[in-house]
């Protein structure tokens, strides 16, 4: 049992509220209702209090001579105002508190420092790729002035300088806020960024002889309230305004980050960290981030092919079908990729054509002890619920590769996986009487298959997927699947068809109702249940083992 | 083989030519050039220009440019027959098919063959300008203009479609009501030349003066001045039911475009909603040339001289012939001119307006106009 | 709430109606008469005459690009144009400028700079929006082309057609 939290009274703009002991007052106020405008503070980091955007009204209660607050005519304690204005986030709620976060002073107080922030700041708007999410617009407007007293020369920066492989720093947009140099202090833990020169002349800049190039430094973009850090990857690609942000996560690794995708007309232009405290916090690794670019190379498989030759949907299934039902045994080998209702239908297809071996092949990393764990399969934990694998991933595979190579084996069914990556060679493909493969992208196997069924990236398909810790999230959608490529499900329920199996699965949201009711774990769940964040489906050790 | 030598050759051929004359060398030509006039006069009358810019296209045969006659725009009555010929002959899959095509035939034929009975001209090579010179000359004319209705009728009824369903209500109410004055208001007339055959009306007035202007013959008797009172209150109905026959405005309720689409011929294109179009402006020549023949003497000219059968075969006698045709038709044209200035003057009317103008004024004053016109022809002798 | 308009009473020769048909045929027969004369002039025979010479300031036609006296594209590929045009007849390509190009500062230029003209509906929201004043309505108005592809206007077209718009956005001077 967790300890009683004390409760404090606070005046927020006359209204008195309660909040737990430890509550920053900045973020009082925002569950108040009244948002502070802040730069420097980001709740998951410390707190050095130089930004001054903060600023609030702030008084304690007046104290008798004995201690004991005065009360006022209204039963409530009187409060002495403090002359001076306070930063609100450095400071904690205490019992008799009063608040001003809209009067005279405090206005005044953001003008004036909205006004020393704007002084050297260059107004490249039209060029900066933060304009549209950039605090400085926003503020600026909100509480800012509509024109500059500054007439002297503007301090000149340094500009389009690379701090690292995939940061751009441009440094006459900073606001000096330090939040990119207490990230890589505190989270990544690669301690290279820092103040540079005095007064008006301080700049962010790598430390001597080292460079920005932490797997999380695109997180110090994120969390850049200016346009100060920029993406070089991202670079004036697409203005934000233009993005579509899709409700995601990330398939890169079992943890499964929550992300937004930003598209724009079926293209990917960005990926960014969502807040998850439970997954991710507000972070995601820049390798993670930038992987979608394989997609988008060109090199996509982009319609159904039966013996290397381009072919339609219904006569690549059909063709698919024939060859597999004619091989004397087959064996499945299914990704851990998939999302659950996919690996739930290839499960069905498994039983339909009798295929008893089979499982997904296990991909393990060393961990970085930050977000990426070993398990670098985003579904291991739906694999092992939805029974497309034993408890060790991969320990059927040698009995596969065996029975193909002793010939006892002659067919084959591949789902998103290199069979190259799982043991086999070139020789043990050609030996195959029926291969067929889905894939996104080509590979040894989809050129050694006699059918090729290309299905949908992560951003092209709705599903499901359980990550290491046993909680269950969801994909979005975020455009239609490339070329003729369809979604895996649809895929599969054709396959389903072609067996005779009679099923009525029209779309994602079926197979789920489906899934659900012949899969005890997922029992009165739906797609829509899951929610934006997810829900805690096993308990850690149960998605280890399952 | 004697029946062939009965068979009268020369006057068939002559009947064919006058006939092919008077349709392919003047009606057609008219009528495609009173549908140039209707969109320039009306474009004058609005401060506009209308069409003045197709010529006739001899750079297709490697001139520089168009020929442009004066006004400009002569070509386009040519090419609008073009696109109506090369356009795609539709016909919509609901309606009744067999009347749909019949209907435009309907509305052509009955206008043209109003004019077998005209005498367009005196005599002109041995021959009567005349294709038929029936004695019951303007009862046909009634007779077969009213077989007109039919085709709007069948228009209206067989498209299957609401709007030219109305405007062919509108037309066969309309077109029945009107003919009742357009006839009642011929009878004075007729009592006063006391003959149906048209030529003969011609000859009345050649030889009393016109009816419109009894002074054409040099003399203005009491009888004359007398008369002249119910001939104008005749005309003027006369003119006001053929308005109304031919579909004109201020009588254009069949086809009032603010209120039907295009009223009866909705569902028509190409060539069969050229042919109502040319049924319609073919009415209205047939209209006006009665108009002229009993109102305005005909092909007379005042104070010229009038060529005989025999004369018309010497140089002054077939110029004499031409000028008498051209007399008729310059006629007939003013009225045309008439018809089109009016339109673009006037609004249109109300249906229950048009019903009251119709059965309330013109029928009862053409009757009241005939008794006048017997009294004053038993008074003054 | 129904209300009764009253019928004006008419004199006699009013009821008859047909003074009143002479008086108005009168009226456009004198409006024919004029035309005739050549005394009334409304209507503007269109390729002989023009209104070049009398396109007010104000006048809105074809959207064009312009370059800066010192031939710098104005054009910083902000996209605002992009965002606001209401039938979506702009599209850009945003790319940078090389590091050792005169006017590297700016760092960024359109790639490609397409205007579709058959789409484009001339509402000036484009030139308004601009915060380079980089694309004005010039007095370009007949765009014609015979395919689709003809209808757009490219980067070059845009830029040959704006021409040079002089008067100094001090932001990209590198001195300042």
């Amino acid at each position: 049992m967790s300890t009683e939290v004390q409760l404090l009274n606070v005046q927020i703009d006359g209204v008195w509220l309660q909040f737990p002991k430890g509550t920053k007052v900045i973020d009082a106020c925002q569950q108040a209702g009244k948002f502070i405008p802040r730069y420097c503070y980001h709740p998951k980091l410390s707190v050095p209090g130089n930004c001054r955007m903060c600023l609030i009204e702030m008084g304690m209660p007046k104290m008798t001579p004995d201690r004991k607050p005065v009360l006022g005519p209204d039963g409530k304690p009187e409060i002495g105002w403090i002359p001076r204005p306070q930063i609100s986030c450095a400071q904690d709620v205490s019992e008799g508190m009063g608040v001003r976060t809209d009067s005279p002073m405090v206005k005044e107080c953001r003008q004036g420092v909205m006004e020393f922030l704007l002084i050297n700041h260059p107004l490249d708007c039209p060029i900066c790729d933060q304009a549209g999410e950039c605090r400085l617009q926003e503020f600026s407007v909100e509480y800012g002035n509509a024109h500059s007293r500054f007439l002297e020369r503007k301090v000149k920066k340094p500009k389009n300088v690379e701090l690292g492989p995939r940061v751009t720093l441009d440094a006459e947009r900073c606001v000096l806020c330090s939040r990119c140099i207490r990230f890589m202090k505190e989270v990544a833990h690669d301690d290279v960024l820092g103040f540079v020169d005095r007064g008006g002349f301080s700049t962010i800049a790598c430390h001597p002889e080292k460079t920005l190039e932490s797997n999380y430094s695109l997180n110090t973009v994120d969390i850049c309230p200016v346009g100060a850090l920029t993406s070089t990857d991202f670079r004036f690609k697409m203005r934000v305004w233009f993005l579509k942000e899709t409700k995601s996560i990330d398939v890169n690794d079992g943890l499964g980050c929550n992300i937004l995708i930003g598209s724009r007309e079926g293209h990917i232009y960005r990926i960014t960290p969502r807040e998850n405290n439970d997954v991710n916090g507000n972070w995601i690794p820049d390798s993670h981030r930038l992987n979608f670019k394989v997609l988008q190379d060109g090199s996509r498989l982009l319609h159904p092919t039966v013996d290397s030759k381009k072919s339609t949907w219904p006569e690549a299934v059909a063709a698919a079908h024939s060859q597999l039902k004619a091989a004397s045994k087959l064996a499945m080998v299914v990704s851990a990729r998939l999302t659950n209702e996919e690996l739930y239908l290839a499960k069905r297809l498994a039983s339909a054509l009798h295929i008893t071996l089979h499982d997904v092949l296990p991909r393990v990393g060393e961990p970085d002890g930050i977000l990426i764990p070993a398990d670098r399969n985003p579904n291991t934990a739906g694999a092992r619920l939805l029974g497309a694998t034993t408890e060790t991933p991969g320990s059927q595979l040698k009995d596969i590769l065996t029975g193909v190579r002793n010939g006892t084996i002659t067919g084959i069914l591949s789902l998103g996986e290199d069979l190259l990556e799982c043991g086999f060679t070139h020789d043990d493909l050609a030996k195959l009487k029926a291969l067929v493969a889905t894939s996104i992208l080509p590979n040894a196997t989809t050129a050694a298959a006699h059918v090729v069924l290309p299905g949908a990236a992560f951003a092209e398909k709705r599903g499901s997927m359980i990550n290491i810790n046993g909680r269950l999230q969801r994909l979005n959608k975020a455009f239609e699947p490339a070329g003729e490529c369809r979604d895996d499900w649809e895929i599969l329920s054709d396959l389903l068809s072609a067996t005779g199996q009679t099923h009525a699965l029209h779309s994602v949201e079926d197979v789920f109702r489906s899934m659900s009711q012949d899969v005890p774990a997922f029992e009165g769940l739906n797609l829509g249940k899951i929610g934006d964040l997810g829900l805690q489906l096993l308990t850690k050790p149960e998605a280890a083992t399952a | 083989m004697d029946f062939l030598n009965d068979i009268p050759w020369m006057l068939i051929a002559a009947s064919i030519a006058k006939t092919l004359f008077l349709i392919f060398g003047v009606v057609l030509p008219i009528v495609s050039y009173t549908v140039y006039a209707e969109r320039r006069v009306s474009a004058l009358i609005q401060d506009r220009l209308g069409p003045n810019r197709t010529g006739f296209p001899i750079s297709l045969f490697g001139f520089q440019k168009d020929l442009q006659l004066f006004l400009g725009g002569l070509g386009q009555p040519v090419a609008d027959a073009m696109k109506f010929l090369l356009k795609e002959e539709f016909t919509p899959g609901h309606v009744n098919k067999f009347y749909f095509w019949l209907a435009p035939v309907l509305a052509m034929v009955p206008a043209l063959s109003t004019l077998a009975v005209l005498p367009f001209g005196n005599f002109l090579f041995g021959q009567k300008m005349v294709v038929a010179d029936v004695n019951v000359g303007i009862l046909y004319v009634f007779a077969v203009a009213s077989v007109g209705v039919y085709g709007i009728v069948l228009a209206g009824w067989s498209s299957n479609s609401k709007y030219p369903f109305l405007g062919s209500i509108r037309a066969s109410s309309q077109m029945i009501s009107y003919e009742l004055s357009l006839g009642l208001s011929a009878v004075p007339v007729l009592m006063i030349i006391g003959n149906l055959n048209l030529s003969e009306a011609i000859q009345y007035q050649i030889d009393n003066g016109w009816l419109l202007l009894p002074f054409t013959d040099g003399k203005l008797t009491l009888r004359e001045l007398l008369l002249w009172i119910p001939v104008l209150v005749s005309f003027i109905i006369f003119t006001i039911s053929m308005f109304a026959e031919t579909n004109r405005l201020p009588f254009d309720l069949p086809e009032s475009e603010t209120e039907l689409v295009a009223g009866y011929h909705t569902e028509y294109s190409a060539m069969k909603f050229a042919l109502f179009f040319l049924g319609e402006y073919a009415a209205m020549i047939a209209g006006s040339s009665i108009i002229v023949v009993l109102f305005l003497g005909g092909w007379h000219v005042p104070f010229l001289p009038i060529n005989t059968l025999e004369s018309s075969t010497t140089p002054s006698g077939i110029a004499l012939g031409f000028l008498h045709i051209t007399a008729f038709f310059a006629k007939v044209v003013g009225i045309l001119i008439f018809f089109i200035w009016v339109r673009w003057t006037l609004p249109r009317f109300r249906f229950d307006q048009l019903m009251k103008l119709g059965w309330l004024y013109l029928f009862e004053i053409a009757l009241v106009n005939i008794f006048i016109t017997a009294a004053i022809l038993a008074w003054v002798k | 709430m129904a209300y009764t308009v009253r019928r004006p009473n008419l004199t006699f020769w009013e009821k008859l109606y047909l003074p009143n048909i002479v008086a108005g045929l009168a009226i456009t027969f004198n409006h024919l008469k004029k035309m005739l004369k050549g005394e009334t002039h409304v209507v503007m025979q269109y390729p002989e005459e023009k209104w070049d010479a009398h396109l007010p300031e104000y006048y809105r036609g074809a959207p064009t690009l312009v370059t800066d006296e010192h031939g710098r594209e104005r054009c910083v590929s902000c996209q605002l144009c992009e965002f606001i045009c209401p039938p979506r007849a702009i599209k850009i390509t945003p790319g940078s400028l090389p590091s050792d190009s005169q006017f590297a500062k700016v760092e960024k230029a359109p790639e490609a700079f397409d205007i579709d003209m058959s789409r484009c509906i001339y509402c000036g929201l484009c030139e308004e929006v601009c915060p380079e004043q980089a694309i004005y309505l010039r007095k370009d108005y007949a765009v014609t082309g015979e395919s689709r592809a003809d209808m757009v206007h490219h980067k070059d077209k845009l830029y040959e057609l704006g021409g040079t718009m002089p008067g100094l956005v001090h932001k990209w001077n590198p001195d300042k």
